[in-house]
């Protein structure tokens, strides 16, 4: 109800858009009440011009008498002071009054609207009960509105109201009031509508006169502002932004403008040097203070901006969204230093610094004071920039003013601090009694170094844990590094290590180089500050090699490490090891002879190549590989075979040694390292069982499993080495054996180091650590990989002797290649071989006998003479001296006899004399060569056992003798088969008996003394037998020949002697066979298929002598002495058939020329020259011989003799009838009695049976009338 | 246009970086390098919000008061950084997009060279050449 005064507006929440009240005051006082409490209880939907969305908006009105002065002038376009509706209230009910009074006052009411234009009002009558009573001669109540419709409202009867009985409870009270708020709204709304959309209108057309040169923005900005307001007033809030923000743009658009060199006359006072940067304010509404100096064109551009961001921030907050507050806190601030820098503003330094720290502060205060715990906490990502902003201004200021100077601030920081803390002004009245206000806190800040510290680490772990909250751990680390730069200002190196080590771990783990360098300077200052020498030298070792760092420092860091080490060592640490990795890289390794695998003493070298990071050349006292020395399982002997085995592998394992280790930079290396898993680390495994060393299993097992199977945590994969601290197992390990190289000079860069690995042992060596000394630093490579290692072998001399040819052949000398390896025995002079001399095989040595000497590689060293002295029973062979680990090689001739005994094929005779029964035969077949095992016994220096090696050698020849008759005559026949694959030449064959007797004589028929045999071919040889009285029953003969090979070159001595010797019994001419076969009678010739006599006739051809006769049974017969015979005439080619008798038993007187004919009747089968069927002759031996006969022997040739019949039986095909089982024994035995043992026969030897028609022909002429011609085309 | 621009791999290390003025290399390293705590912190929202909806431009990471820091995501975590200089308030989010699309590509084309492995340093002579077109530009 109040009228305003002449300052109204301030805090626009209380504001109401403006109604006035006219006419009848006591009426609208009586109604104000429920008119100002029903008018905003329900919302109205506004519909806006420009396309705006409609919203619906609850209205509510500050009710004011009506004045005059109310009414806005000409020009005066204060919105908030501007009645939006003026409503004249009546309750005349009397036409008098209404004529007299009434009328008149609405008249002037009016026209005063219409002189200021106002269009907008409202004419409400109340109606009551009471006061209708009271008069009589009242009209009808619509009579007074209809008369003021009619005089008032031309065509605009709404403007009209009528409001019944309003103080009552009555339905028609509550009808009416209803009608009487929505007309009421629905009027206020159309005057926003109209006088808002004027306004904008207005607002416009001052917007577009921005370029004219009078224009000033602070004019337009209050104009806006009122718009801003009024919005602000109708609760829209986000219109009210939008103003705003629109002013925001136009002015950072202007000052863009300003920086691109268009520049406006108006901006010049915001160029005007800062003079007070207290910082944003907050917690007011409306900052009066900032609005008055825009207003009056005075307001620095830190004051706009604090205005202007301290409107926004009520509206956003009113709009309930703080973060974005802090969201455009944080662009505010950026923008300003942006904008002070752009305008070229001058500004104190620091001053800036001041003003956003406390804005930054004010912001949070404002955001903490509208939000409660958990919706802070939820919400840092949005706060935490606003902290770290803060912190690092606060940084700033205290580097700037002296704070963090170990000294303090001097004299001239404190004046600077004074400028500073001036331009804050005084406190707000607002923040004047809180305890912590950002005033506050800079003050103190800035007044003492403890009270810096002790706000800017507050600041700094806030920032630091939010960070951490919300998993932003780079961001954290980097406030941490920047709180350990300012430790290290402060000289308090020992909280700075933390958060550096932290730092750095974690550059290091994602491979950022630059940090890594810059963070590890810091470092190694805080370490060498802290005197942690180790960690120091570390860590300047590891500056010494990196790249990112000048020369000059590279070189500072390496000095640092070289001075430190060529101090005397204090007597309490002996020596600093550091991890090798920083100082030097290990590129690659190569052993010479590359196999790594030498026996026990021999040269080994190992060639390093080590990539030296220093920046200068280090002389390096001891450069060192510690060696693991294992005894392998097999170790001593057999080595040989692992040389093959080695040269494929390893990881790296090329043929020729070389092995590399992986590249890339030392950096690179730590950041890749961190991602990809190491390298499978394979070998193959053995698994031999432990008596006779036979392979069991095998397989291939990983040996780094524990790394590649770690469960990879975030934490663990930043454990990288680093310059804190190494592993433990740096530590050196003196006991074992070492790779030494003393004083080498490692310039930068690839250098070449050659080591001379020891090989006393015999074993596997594995290269485990490096180690350069320098001075009373070490540094240590903990471990290498791949894995390098060399194996040293021991071996047992050996000797071997093996034929130069596949065969050795017995007879010829034959030469035989000694081979010794010397393995670790050293062949000294006078050291010889004591062969046992054996009669069968004699060694021949010659003069020109020499050794070769091989090296292991099979290198030639040298050759020397062997000098061999034979005794009766040992050869001894006197070495030349060979170093160990040697082949010694020589050949020599031996001489294997051929035994003279005829050789049983199952037995062999040793050349010791002894027979030995071999399992398994050598000469099976005709052709295989029959062989002999000739041992030799073999004495060598380095052994007291003999050695025994076993030759085998063969004989090149197999003889075979028959005898051949004719007639009476007789003739020997040897046939010499070659049965090597050497060619050979035969020459002087003799046959002798072999006690020479006079009785015989044998008479050689063989021409040449010498001829060739050639390999699988034969020689026959033969002699006549000539006796005086009659033939030995039994004759013993010895063959002889000398033979030598045809690629010999001196033919006389190498022939070397071949004897056969054999034995012939019962050589001589018992009886002879002639056969004739007859033409059937009247026939000239036979025909097939007639009937032939055979006539055999038998005649004995010498008398059987004593001896003989012993053996052949005779019997007495009629006075006559004859012996029984059986003949059989057989023809196996079946070119005949045997008709009738085959086979017969005779007896032949025992006397000279007694002959027996036989006649038997034959048919040949087919034409042509047909050879004479077989006629056989046995010894018939009646049964009562048998006693003589081994029983068992008696039943089988019985059966034999069955066999034989029945074979001929078979023989004769269609004759087999004619014959019978029984006609032999009928015929050879009528008188013996079945039931009886079975007589036997007997064959006789070769030689005693001359059959003269042997090979005989008879022409057979086929029959005439055979008209069938067969005809076989083959 | 662009003070520096960096490429860094899935594992956080960089392929990449390079930046304009030579003297402030440390101090672009250390902003890129953090701003991989808001490219980590956007991948994992957008992952969560909408696993499909592939938006490779994370938009503006964090401004600074001298720097603004704008980052991009490919499909194979690899990320880029373009730090522009706060002043230069001609460059729109329009034109950061396109740039980022010409490094993208640029990128793409350096994996497709068969004789680069990947996760080794970029050394391309082209993509060097682009990245220095980029930066160039403007200022």
């Amino acid at each position: 109800m109040e009228a305003h005064e002449e300052k109204p507006i301030i805090y626009t929440m209380e504001n109401k858009p403006i109604v006035t009240c006219a006419g009848d005051q006591s009426l609208f006082t009586s109604l104000y009440t429920s008119l100002a409490q029903q008018l905003p209880r329900e919302p109205m939907e506004w519909r806006r011009s420009y396309g705006r969305a409609p919203k619906m908006i609850h209205l509510e009105a500050n009710f004011v008498q009506f004045k005059e002065e109310l009414l806005p002038k000409d020009g005066n376009r204060a919105l908030l002071t501007f009645p939006f509706l003026h409503i004249y209230w009546t309750d005349c009910c009397d036409t008098e009054m209404y004529k007299v009074s009434v009328k008149d006052d609405m008249l002037r009411w009016q026209s005063t609207l219409r002189l200021h234009g106002s269009v907008d009002w409202l004419i409400v009558v109340v109606e009551s009960e009471a006061k209708k009573k009271n008069k009589t001669n009242i009209l009808p109540r619509t009579s007074i509105v209809d008369k003021i419709r009619n005089d008032f409202c031309n065509k605009q009867s709404d403007r009209c109201v009528v409001l019944s009985d309003p103080l009552k409870e009555s339905s028609r009270s509550q009808e009416s009031w209803s009608s009487f708020l929505t007309k009421l709204r629905t009027l206020l709304l159309l005057s926003f509508t109209k006088n808002l959309g004027r306004f904008e209108d207005d607002m416009r057309t001052l917007r577009e006169k921005r370029t004219e040169p009078g224009w000033s923005f602070c004019d337009y900005f209050m104009v806006q502002e009122e718009l801003a307001f009024v919005f602000e007033m109708l609760q829209q809030f986000e219109d009210a932004l939008v103003q705003y923000d629109e002013l925001d743009a136009l002015f950072t658009q202007y000052v863009l403008n300003f920086g691109a060199g268009d520049g406006a006359n108006w901006l010049g006072s915001f160029c005007a040097p800062v003079k007070r940067w207290n910082g944003l304010l907050l917690r007011r509404p409306i900052d009066m203070e900032k609005r008055e100096l825009i207003q009056c064109g005075e307001a620095s551009l830190l004051d706009l901006r604090s205005y202007l961001f301290s409107r926004q921030c009520t509206l956003l907050i009113f709009l309930q969204r703080p973060w974005e507050v802090t969201q455009r806190a944080l662009e505010l601030l950026h923008n300003c230093v942006q904008e002070l820098r752009l305008l070229e503003v001058s500004v104190v330094q620091g001053a800036l610094d001041c003003w956003v720290f406390l804005s930054c502060l004010e912001v949070l205060h404002r955001i903490e004071g509208c939000c409660d715990r958990a919706q802070l906490e939820a919400n840092c990502s949005h706060t935490v920039g606003l902290w770290t902003y803060a912190t690092e201004k606060l940084k700033s200021l205290g580097y700037l003013c002296g704070l963090v100077a170990k000294k303090g601030p001097t004299s001239e920081d404190l004046n600077r601090t004074v400028d500073l803390l001036a331009g804050l002004g005084e406190e707000r009245p607002e923040t004047v009694n809180s305890l912590q206000s950002p005033y506050k806190k800079l003050n103190e800040a800035l007044s003492s170094v403890e009270a810096f510290e002790k706000h800017y680490l507050e600041l700094s772990h806030a920032a630091m844990e939010m960070y951490r909250a919300i998993g932003r751990k780079r961001s954290a680390r980097l406030v941490g590094k920047s709180l350990a730069e300012f430790y290290m200002k402060k000289g308090d190196p020992e909280r700075a290590e933390g958060f550096l080590e932290d730092s750095l771990r974690s550059y290091v783990a994602e491979g950022w180089s630059l940090q890594v360098t810059h963070t590890r300077k810091q470092m190694a200052e805080c370490q060498k500050l802290l005197q942690q020498t180790e960690d120091y030298l570390q860590t300047s070792a590891l500056l010494a090699g990196d790249a990112n760092l000048t020369e000059e420092e590279r070189k500072h860091f390496c000095q640092e490490i070289l001075t430190f080490a060529s101090q005397p060592p204090a007597p309490s640490d002996q020596t600093v090891a550091l991890s090798m990795v920083a100082f030097a890289q290990l590129r690659q390794m190569q052993f010479s002879p590359p196999g790594a695998v030498v026996h026990v003493g021999a040269a080994l070298q190992l060639e390093l190549r080590l990539r030296c990071q220093m920046p200068v050349a280090v002389q390096v006292e001891q450069l060192a590989a510690t060696l693991h020395f294992s005894l392998e399982q097999g170790g001593a002997r057999g080595r040989a075979g692992s040389a093959q085995r080695r040269t494929g592998q390893g990881p790296q394992g090329q043929g020729d040694g070389v092995i590399l280790f992986p590249q890339g930079s030392l950096l690179a290396g730590a950041g890749m390292g961190a991602t990809l898993p190491p390298a499978l680390e394979l070998c193959e495994m053995q698994d031999r069982s432990p008596s006779d060393s036979s392979l069991n299993s095998t397989g291939v097992v990983c040996k780094n499993m524990h790394l590649l199977l770690r469960r990879h945590d975030s934490s663990a994969s930043l454990d990288t080495p680093t310059a804190g601290a190494l592993p433990a197992a740096v530590a050196v390990d003196d006991g074992a054996q070492m790779l030494r190289a003393r004083d080498i000079t490692l310039q930068p860069g690839d250098n070449s180091i050659l080591f001379t690995a020891p090989t006393g042992e015999p074993g596997s060596y594995t290269l485990r650590q490096l180690c350069g000394s320098v001075g009373r630093v070490q540094f240590v490579q903990s471990h290498i990989y791949p894995v390098v290692q060399y194996e040293v072998y021991s071996q047992e001399p050996q000797l071997t002797i093996e034929p130069l040819s596949d065969n050795l052949l017995a007879g010829i000398p034959q030469k035989v290649k000694f081979t010794i390896a010397t393995g670790h025995y050293s062949v000294k002079k006078g050291d010889a071989l004591q062969l046992s001399n054996t009669d069968s095989m004699p060694i021949l040595h010659s003069s020109c006998c020499s050794a070769t000497i091989l090296s292991s590689t099979g290198e030639h060293v040298g050759e020397s003479g062997l000098s061999i002295q034979s005794s009766e029973k040992v050869t001894s062979i006197s070495l030349p001296p060979t170093p160990p680990y040697h082949t010694l090689e020589f050949q020599l001739e031996v001489l294997c006899h051929i035994p003279s005994t005829p050789f049983k094929p199952d037995s062999e005779r040793l050349t010791n004399g002894e027979v030995r029964h071999r399992p398994k035969s050598h000469s099976h077949s005709d052709s295989a060569m029959i062989n002999i095992d000739q041992k030799v016994s073999i004495d060598c220096p380095w052994s007291i056992y003999s050695t025994h090696i076993s030759l085998t050698f063969y004989v090149p020849f197999k003889a075979k003798h028959s005898i051949l008759s004719a007639g009476k005559r007789k003739y020997i026949q040897v046939c010499l088969q070659n049965v090597s694959d050497t060619n050979f030449h035969l020459a002087d064959p003799v046959l002798t008996e072999r006690q020479p007797t006079t009785s015989v004589e044998l008479l050689s028929l063989n021409a040449k003394t010498q001829q060739p045999v050639c390999s699988q071919q034969s020689v026959f040889c033969l002699w006549e037998m000539r006796w005086a009285k009659h033939l030995p029953l039994c004759l013993q003969c010895v063959f002889s020949a000398s033979f030598a090979p045809v690629s010999a070159s001196d033919t006389r001595t190498a022939f070397k002697p071949y004897r056969y010797e054999f034995q012939l019994d019962r050589v001589s001419t018992l009886y002879s066979l002639k056969a004739e076969i007859l033409p059937p009678s009247g026939d000239q010739h036979c025909r097939t298929g007639a009937l032939c006599g055979l006539e055999v006739s038998i005649t004995r051809q010498a008398e059987p002598s004593e001896t003989e006769g012993e053996e052949e049974e005779s019997t007495e017969i009629e006075g006559l002495r004859t012996t029984k015979l059986m003949y059989e005439v057989v023809d196996n080619s079946s070119n005949w058939a045997v008709c009738g008798k085959s086979s017969g038993v005779v007896s032949m007187p025992v006397a000279s020329s007694a002959t027996h004919r036989v006649q038997m009747e034959v048919m040949p089968l087919f034409a042509g020259h047909l050879p004479f069927p077989n006629i056989k002759v046995f010894k018939y031996l009646p049964h009562s011989a048998v006693p003589a006969i081994q029983p068992d022997t008696d039943s089988c040739l019985e059966n034999d003799n069955i066999s034989l019949l029945d074979k001929g039986l078979d023989d004769q095909g269609d004759t087999a009838s004619i014959r019978s089982r029984g006609s032999v024994h009928s015929v050879g035995s009528g008188e013996q009695q079945r039931g009886l043992p079975m007589p036997r026969l007997e064959p006789f030897s070769p030689g005693q049976v001359f059959n003269w028609s042997q090979g005989r022909q008879v022409l057979v002429l086929p029959v005439t009338d055979d008209h069938v011609m067969e005809v076989n085309v083959t | 246009m662009a003070v520096c621009i960096a490429v860094i791999a899935k594992e956080n290390y960089p392929l990449y970086i390079r930046s304009v003025p030579i003297q402030n290399e440390l101090k672009f390293h250390y902003t890129v390098h953090t701003s991989l705590d808001v490219v980590e912190e956007k991948i994992s929202a957008v992952g969560k919000a909408m696993a499909d909806q592939r938006e490779l431009y994370l938009g503006l990471l964090y401004p600074t008061e001298d720097y603004k820091v704008y980052g991009y995501v490919t499909n194979s975590k690899v990320k880029f950084v373009i730090v522009v200089d706060s002043s230069n308030t001609s460059l729109r989010d329009n034109e950061i997009r396109s740039m980022f699309r010409k490094l993208h590509n640029s990128f793409t084309d350096v994996m497709c060279n068969p004789f680069y492995n990947p996760g080794d340093t970029i050394q391309s002579k082209a993509f060097d050449s682009m990245v220095s077109a980029m930066m160039v530009q403007v200022s």
